[in-house]
């Protein structure tokens, strides 16, 4: 569904996305881990048109995105960090998404927004609201729309375990209609039972890019985490005896 | 786009900020003309209050604003719209308060106690400058990403245009005091849009007959219909250009 090819970015000095290449499939859950700074929200941005690229290209359904936006329409992204108009209220915010999204109030997926309990604060303002809750406000946009590809940053931080919960439920529910999930996280435990794929990027490039099971039989391991761990000593090692 | 601008507008008119300013023009505004005794000097004033604190304001609220909003920028980015929509939406309202709130602040006193040619000019103007400022914060906080140095360059401009400026416009005049240099000062003072609404308020009032022969030059050219023609082309100029380089760099810029 989304092909990047030969994607290369640059920070002045630092190459934030290295020749990137993946290919990225519906009905796939993808994790998308690797650490502080490999680049992982970089891609992601990539993807979405915020940040342009040196070189390379980034397909979407076989169209390029390079000076397209109405891809998006097909695309619920979740922030790392959510921040919206101070003086707004969640209603608003709400409205004003529905706005720009233009889709019919039948047509909306308001699962996570009653699950939330949001609907009881839509007259409280933006800037009086805790992290966890503007979280819960972006969770909830992400998924409105019912879009084909969901893409989540960091989904779970911030978040109380029950809410937590809430939300990887509607992730798998997501999962079985076919669409393609792309979440990124440093808590392990919460993706093993949710993802199907894994990107490993580091230095900007994604070491390796394998289905779950794959890694698992190749390391031994039966849990992601330990699966990750294995690789990260093993190309530690290759690397000292580079 | 009228839905973001509707938006952006809702959220701006609500700010503290914005509510602060407009009462301290109109505080500002209805104790200057209770004090002077004739409406021209009332606008005289005024003038000097309007010219100095509009843009200031103008400016750094713009600034402050667009470095707050950077999150919310980045989240309408993410969303299916065009990058021209959004950065004109901004505009648009950020515009929108400011001379808003000028207009309630001054303009309904203008009205109450000096409804004359230099009241309305000055209100003109007023709307104007508040419009340019905006358009040149725009300009300074999509070339800088980091907050405190954007904020520099916006209170540095602001110097510039309010006191710089002037020091250098009156130091060539001084320099060159032997040479005819009064139409050279008329396309000067068109290069800061502060001097230039000075001006055309002041000519509105009668104490250019005090500017001795620079305001007969003044006069000559301001007072016809095509000087005013070209001087509020200037002005739409000053609002047009820093905003159209701004949106030309937004649409490349990494967010």
């Amino acid at each position: 569904m989304i092909t990047i090819q030969h994607l290369s970015k640059k920070f002045g000095k630092l190459h934030v996305l290295d020749d990137v290449s993946l290919t990225l499939e519906g009905g796939q859950c993808i994790a998308l881990i690797g650490p502080n700074g490999s680049g992982k929200t970089t891609l992601i941005k990539a993807i979405l048109g915020m940040i342009v690229p040196q070189s390379g290209n980034i397909t979407f359904k076989g169209k390029d995105i390079a000076h397209e936006w109405r891809y998006r329409n097909q695309i619920g992204y979740m922030p790392q960090m959510g921040r919206y108009p101070e003086n707004m209220t969640i209603g608003q915010v709400l409205n004003m998404m529905k706005d720009i999204r233009k889709m019919p109030e039948s047509a909306l997926d308001n699962h996570l927004f009653i699950a939330f309990g949001l609907d009881g604060m839509l007259d409280k303002r933006m800037r009086t609201l805790s992290g966890g809750t503007r979280q819960k406000v972006s969770a909830c946009l992400a998924f409105m729309f019912n879009p084909e590809v969901l893409i989540l940053d960091e989904p779970t931080a911030g978040l109380d375990p029950l809410s937590t919960e809430l939300l990887k439920d509607k992730i798998r529910a997501e999962k079985q209609q076919d669409k393609l999930i792309v979440i990124t996280s440093h808590v392990l435990s919460d993706l093993d039972d949710l993802v199907t794929e894994v990107i490993y990027m580091q230095d900007g490039k994604p070491l390796f890019h394998k289905s779950l099971q794959a890694l698992k039989a190749e390391t031994g391991a039966d849990r992601l985490s330990k699966a990750i761990a294995q690789v990260m000593a093993t190309h530690e090692l290759m690397e000292g005896t580079l | 786009m009228n839905k973001i601008i509707k938006y952006v507008i809702a959220d701006l008119l609500r700010s503290r900020t914005i509510m602060v300013y407009t009462a301290v023009l109109a505080v500002l505004s209805v104790s200057v003309f209770s004090m002077e005794d004739s409406a021209g000097k009332g606008v005289v004033s005024l003038l000097n209050i309007v010219l100095f604190v509009v843009p200031l304001v103008s400016l750094l609220f713009s600034t402050v604003y667009l470095y707050n909003s950077a999150e919310f920028i980045e989240l309408l980015v993410s969303q299916p719209l065009r990058r021209d929509t959004i950065w004109i939406s901004i505009f648009v309202g950020l515009a929108v308060a400011m001379s808003l709130a000028f207009m309630v602040g001054v303009g309904i006193p203008v009205v109450l106690y000096a409804a004359t040619a230099s009241g309305v000019m000055l209100m003109l103007c007023g709307a104007a400058l508040s419009l340019i400022f905006v358009s040149v914060a725009l300009w300074a906080t999509v070339r800088v990403r980091d907050k405190a140095r954007g904020i520099g360059l916006s209170i540095l401009l602001w110097l510039y245009f309010a006191l710089l400026f002037d020091a250098v416009v009156l130091f060539l005049l001084f320099q060159f005091s032997d040479y005819p240099i009064e139409n050279g000062m008329v396309a000067l003072s068109m290069l800061n849009p502060i001097d230039t609404s000075r001006i055309l308020i002041l000519l509105q009032v009668d104490v250019s007959a005090m500017m001795g022969y620079t305001g007969a030059i003044f006069r000559k050219f301001f007072g016809t219909d095509g000087g005013m023609a070209i001087t509020a082309t200037i002005l739409v100029l000053w609002t047009v250009l820093p905003f159209w380089f701004s949106i030309r760099f937004f649409k490349r810029k990494d967010l």
